[in-house]
């Protein structure tokens, strides 16, 4: 991410984004189904409109007038998961060189445009993609679209700049990552979890390869995937989609058009055994996180693809969708209560392979192994007894009452359908999806926790706290500063 | 249908911005009332989208907990979710009952707690029969929730498991300690710990509640598919299972002391084997309702609150690289609630970091913006403006800033005109009046002793 949330005190409101989760994200978060039966929802009439400019690139529009604003989405789809060892954490290092000069601009002078514009920008790096906005008054669009195409087409600077920013990214992976001790552990879990596939690698970037990273390794990451067939503009907002269409020909059409790399495909091998790892680092709360290899959705059969990723999704709301869902309920209360928290999330999509994840914070005087057990029981009691009908239907609904919430945020619109778009998802994918997700039965949800849950495809990571008059020694305190990398 | 979808947001922004003056003729969408409990109505009623959205702040917040039980207010809003007793020939609930039928009525109910606040929050669909079942759920939440003394020892228990775990977060130890020196007595500094939340029972949050969450203190913000009729209904019901009060008789509460100005400067270094060091620097800033307020909106976005065009973003991350996020900001509250400059760097370059970023704050009050400076704020706040009433959430929370602040109504139909009038000679003096960085808290944590 470029920048820490950005402030709007006048107003109170801030936005964050999120750099990439160490466990996965709730995707379904993105992906509301259609609104409650009888509430009518006029701006559900208003569909998007997917082009493609002469040069490959996708453009895709919203209109949604209720205020004078508008937001433009460059999402390219390359993200840290297109990276090779040695340059970790490059897509992310040049998402912020983005904002260091251009022909037309000079280190810094984006910002500064955008801002005379009235507008808040921010980018964002994850595994799968890179984005980068602007919100704007809806009159100022053309600006920001002359503006982008224009780092798109020609992102150039000095390589100083590329010396001191990268200091920024080291700071950032130190206040994300080494000074949070369940991020580290996230970190490991996924380079256990994966051995081929470059999710193993953190986002961020390791920090010996940021150390090692010089500006021609972004400017060669630029060049490669930066081109116009790997990109996708979304605006949302008070605008004409042909007036968008025309002025995206005229910024974006201009950029030559070039070969998209070919991916190799760098395939998981299946994961036959049960991994364990372990961190030990300062903390007074223990802390276990599960990961099954599970099986997900094929973006391009939405409709007639396995049902077993629906069910999943299902099984992941079930059991901590809501306040009092199933696993709050069986390890956070009562006597014997195990942990202070637990969650579970389901990867559902992405370009990459998708993890069903459990975890928790034991209560004081219980192990990480007792909520370890305690998670999978609940897993266990779903596959031999099943879920009921009510809590089938309460899943339904809030999804349903999501989709509704969604339309309230242009910011949260635009966020769907680049996401989207990156995952080949179909234009006017989330309808389909609650179409499947609605079907899903009972028998279905119990079947699927039946079958993906054995040890075998399981990696458990495990936070061992260091008490405090240990850290010191642990952490090398007497060590020279710098030797801890 | 697109014509239809045009409302009051659209409108409404665009006339503001392009009347541009006082005498702005735009309709203000947001009506007030009292209601004959006392409570204040603020109502926008906007249509394009089928949600209603409340909030409903009462003089609740922490400022308001004694010292011995410092945690009290949040404690207690806590437990307002953890469930509903028995009253009126209804069931009690407990939480998990309470938690399945909000999910089952796809809204969302919220109680939270802030310095000077505390917040009940509904979002919902506005179909007639789910707004109807979700405005009488949280009607008996707010009412008549039951504070069960068991939960509450198994909440105190991860709240004192989880205040542990802070300890070891050099950024959660920072900012106490930048609240103990900064507030000094006054409870904005209060810090609950283990020992607080031991002196708090559920006795002690039934008492609290009592005589605070009462109707005639309370302030409701409205936003979304109501009518004004409708809006009435609904903020009458929401508070109907609270004791009856009648707006005539609805004593004052105590005052709350003032936060005391700094005597002298005060730094603390503390070790700490982290990463980053954390650094904040600050002073007590001042109160919401200040006249100063526009002109430090727009000079702290010149000095640290813009974002990536700030003088301490330019002078801290992207001269130096010394860190990823560095911002200054006010507090404004109903009392003065803190300046502050942070950011987290190596822990070997923080002394040289805290001078860069001094220097940038010594010289912006002294010498104050330039013209370019303050045109470059007014295009970005004022040309912005839309961007801040483009979704019922936001203008929800702007509802709610005019309700809870007591401001005009007219608030935002005048604001671009006052944040237009607003000169350099203004911004220097209110920085001025406001910041005495010779008389600074300094906390940096982390390094070695």
């Amino acid at each position: 991410m470029k920048h820490p949330s950005p402030r709007r005190v006048a107003a109170g409101v801030a936005m964050v984004l999120a750099l990439c989760a160490p466990a996965a994200l709730p995707v379904l978060a993105q992906q509301g189904p259609p609104s409650a039966s009888s509430a009518p929802v006029s701006t559900a009439a208003v569909k998007a409109q997917q082009f493609t400019l002469a040069n490959g690139m996708t453009l895709i529009v919203l209109p949604d007038r209720r205020a004078p604003t508008a937001v433009q989405m460059l999402w390219v789809r390359v993200g840290s998961m297109d990276e090779v060892d040695g340059t970790s954490g490059v897509a992310h290092v040049l998402e912020h060189m983005l904002f260091k000069g251009s022909r037309m601009l000079k280190p810094g002078e984006f910002s500064r445009r955008v801002a005379a514009l009235g507008g808040v920008e921010n980018a964002f790096t994850s595994r799968d993609f890179t984005g980068y906005y602007q919100q704007i008054p809806a009159g100022r669009l053309e600006e920001v679209m002359t503006l982008e195409a224009d780092r798109f087409a020609a992102n150039q600077w000095p390589d100083e700049e590329f010396v001191r920013e990268l200091e920024v990214v080291k700071e950032e992976r130190r206040m994300r990552t080494e000074d949070q001790p369940r991020a580290r552990l996230g970190e490991l879990q996924n380079a256990t979890v994966f051995t081929a596939s470059p999710y193993r690698r953190p986002v961020v970037g390791w920090m010996s390869d940021l150390d090692a990273m010089t500006p021609d390794d972004a400017r060669e990451f630029f060049r490669r995937w930066y081109v116009p067939a790997n990109a996708a503009v979304v605006v949302v907002g008070d605008v004409d989609p042909d007036a968008v269409h025309a002025l995206a020909q005229k910024y974006y059409g201009a950029i030559p058009a070039r070969a998209v790399p070919p991916r190799k495909p760098r395939t998981e091998p299946e994961q036959r055994g049960i991994r364990r790892v372990e961190l030990k680092a300062p903390a007074e709360q223990a802390y276990v996180s599960l990961a099954f290899r599970v099986p997900q959705i094929d973006p391009a059969r939405l409709e007639d693809g396995d049902d077993d990723p629906w069910a999943l999704l299902v099984l992941s709301a079930v059991l901590e969708g809501y306040s009092g869902a199933r696993l709050e309920r069986a390890l956070t209360q009562g006597p014997d209560r195990v942990a202070d928290s637990v969650g579970a999330y389901y990867g559902f999509v992405g370009r990459g392979p998708q993890l069903f994840g459990l975890y928790g914070v034991p209560a004081d005087g219980k192990t990480p192994e007792q909520v370890e057990a305690a998670l999978r029981a609940q897993i266990a009691r779903v596959a031999q007894e099943g879920v009921g009908e009510a809590e089938l239907a309460r899943v339904k609904t809030q999804w349903k009452a999501s989709e509704t919430y969604k339309l309230d945020s242009v910011m949260a619109q635009a966020r769907e359908l680049g996401s989207d778009w990156v995952q080949g998802l179909p234009l006017g994918a989330s309808p389909r999806i609650i179409a499947r997700l609605s079907a899903v039965t009972a028998a279905q949800v119990q079947a699927v926790a039946a079958k993906y849950f054995g040890d075998d495809q399981l990696t458990v990571a495990t936070l061992r706290p260091l008490p405090p008059e240990k850290n010191a020694r642990a952490r090398g305190f007497a060590a020279p500063a710098g030797a801890r990398h | 249908m697109q014509n239809k979808t045009r409302t009051f947001l659209k409108t409404w922004a665009a006339a503001l911005l392009a009347a541009g003056c006082l005498a702005a003729q735009a309709a203000v969408p947001i009506e007030h009332w009292q209601l004959p409990s006392g409570a204040r109505v603020y109502l926008a009623a906007v249509d394009a989208l089928p949600i209603v959205d409340v909030q409903i702040d009462f003089d609740a917040g922490s400022r308001r907990d004694p010292a011995g039980q410092a945690g009290l207010a949040r404690a207690t809003a806590g437990m307002v979710e953890k469930g509903i007793r028995a009253q009126g020939g209804e069931p009690a609930l407990d939480e998990n009952a309470l938690g399945e039928a909000w999910a089952d009525l796809g809204a969302e109910f919220d109680a939270d707690v802030s310095a000077d606040r505390t917040s009940f929050t509904l979002r919902t669909l506005a179909e007639p029969a789910l707004l109807d079942r979700a405005v009488a759920l949280a009607a008996r939440e707010i009412g008549e929730p039951a504070f069960p003394e068991a939960i509450w020892r198994r909440e105190r228990e991860r709240l004192s498991a989880a205040i542990r775990e802070s300890n070891t977060k050099p950024g959660t130890v920072a900012g106490r300690r930048f609240a103990q020196a900064v507030y000094g007595a006054h409870p904005y500094g209060f810090e609950t710990t283990e020992q607080t939340l031991a002196a708090i029972d559920t006795a002690a949050m039934r008492a609290r509640y009592e005589s605070l969450i009462v109707p005639c203190r309370a302030k409701l913000s409205i936003v979304g598919a109501v009518t004004r009729a409708q809006a009435e209904a609904i903020a009458t019901r929401l508070l109907a299972r609270l004791p009856a009060t009648d707006a005539a008789d609805c004593a004052p509460l105590p005052p709350v002391p003032e936060v005391e100005a700094l005597a002298a400067p005060k730094e603390e270094r503390i070790p700490f084997e982290s990463a980053q060091a954390h650094v904040i620097l600050g002073q007590p800033g001042y109160v919401r309702r200040d006249p100063d307020h526009f002109a430090l909106t727009l000079g702290n976005y010149i000095l640290g609150g813009g974002g990536f065009v700030s003088r301490l973003t330019e002078e801290v991350r992207e001269k130096r690289g010394l860190a990823y996020s560095v911002y200054s900001t006010f507090s404004p509250r109903l009392g003065a609630g803190a300046f502050r400059v942070a950011f987290q760097t190596r822990p070997d370059q923080a002394a040289d970091a805290v001078k860069v970023a001094r220097d940038v704050l010594e010289k912006f009050v002294a010498e104050g913006p330039t013209e370019a400076e303050l045109q470059a704020a007014k295009d970005n706040l004022i040309g912005g403006f839309p961007l801040l009433l483009d979704s019922n959430r936001k203008l929800l929370v702007n509802v709610a800033n005019i309700a809870w602040n007591e401001l005009p109504l007219d608030y935002l139909d005048t604001w671009t005109a006052r944040m237009n009038a607003i000169t350099v000679a203004d911004i220097k003096a209110a920085f001025a009046r406001k910041l005495q960085p010779q008389r600074m808290v300094t906390v940096v944590i982390g390094g070695k002793p």
